[in-house]
């Protein structure tokens, strides 16, 4: 149908992973860091989408069916931690959870 | 299409890119719900129109409300901006943007050396298509993924519990 590249795809796919790993290692609040697994989470996605495109097949399709569930799941997890980090420490940095106690 | 490839993966790195220097956590999140929609008109222009709507309905729709339901309940003010500023200081950035553009340098060349073997056009892979393999082969997966949203469900329940 078009004419594009795998190689544009999938470069595509590595540069907004590689994004949001630099977001990942930087930032230290804990929604940032949220946000950049997301990035990095979708751009998996676009990974399997392109490679199923371009062998015409719909399995690309399903795997990021299973990405998208994945994504659902780990950021209700991860929205109610940081809901209870905020009850407990009254900030959204990290840095606080780096000391190791009940 | 292959345009339509092009501007909606320049707008995805961009808007990206902003997501992750932006110091206002609202502001980040509208360029996040950019960054999602620019890869679902990258998805379109692969030939995969459900998928492309699956990620503006679920993607730029569920999950970014749910997080915009956070940040309302967080409630950060004016503080938190200084705070964040205060803490992305450039030199933060040099050791991951070097290890980044390391990992890169070693990747992006590997894949135009094995994409220029096999180069094929795009084509349209229709909801049909995905149906019958989800429902056909993939059933037990699809089932997994129900269990895993409702643990999910479950332990996002405990979890923000008081």
């Amino acid at each position: 149908m078009s004419l594009i590249p795998l190689e544009h795809g999938i470069a595509l796919a590595g540069l907004l992973f590689a994004i949001g790993l630099v977001g990942v290692m930087t930032r230290r609040n804990i929604v940032f860091v949220l946000m950049s697994l997301e990035i990095m989470l979708n751009s998996a996605g676009l990974a399997f989408v392109v490679a199923g495109a371009h062998h015409a097949s719909a399995e690309g399709q399903v795997m990021f069916l299973m990405i998208l569930t994945l994504a659902a799941a780990e950021v209700a997890v991860g929205l109610g931690l940081i809901i209870q980090l905020y009850r407990r420490f009254k900030t959204t940095d990290i840095e606080v959870l780096s000391a190791l106690k009940g | 299409m292959s345009e339509l490839f092009y501007a909606g993966g320049l707008i995805a790195i961009v808007s990206t890119l902003l997501v992750i220097v932006q110091s206002n956590v609202v502001h980040a999140l509208i360029y996040l719900v950019l960054s999602l929609l620019a890869v679902a008109v990258v998805f379109f222009s692969l030939g995969a129109p459900f998928v492309a709507l699956l990620e503006a309905i679920v993607y730029a729709g569920a999950i970014m409300v749910l997080f915009l339901f956070v940040v309302m309940m967080l409630n950060l003010g004016q503080a938190s901006r200084d705070q964040e500023r205060a803490w992305l200081p450039p030199r933060v950035w040099i050791v991951p943007c070097t290890l980044v553009l390391v990992l890169l340098g070693m990747l992006l060349p590997q894949i135009f050396e094995i994409a220029a073997v096999t180069n094929s056009p795009f084509v349209e892979v229709g909801v049909k298509a995905v149906s019958a393999e989800l429902f056909g082969p993939y059933v037990l997966a699809v089932e997994l993924g129900s269990f895993l949203l409702l643990a999910g469900l479950i332990s996002a329940y405990h979890i923000a519990k008081r």
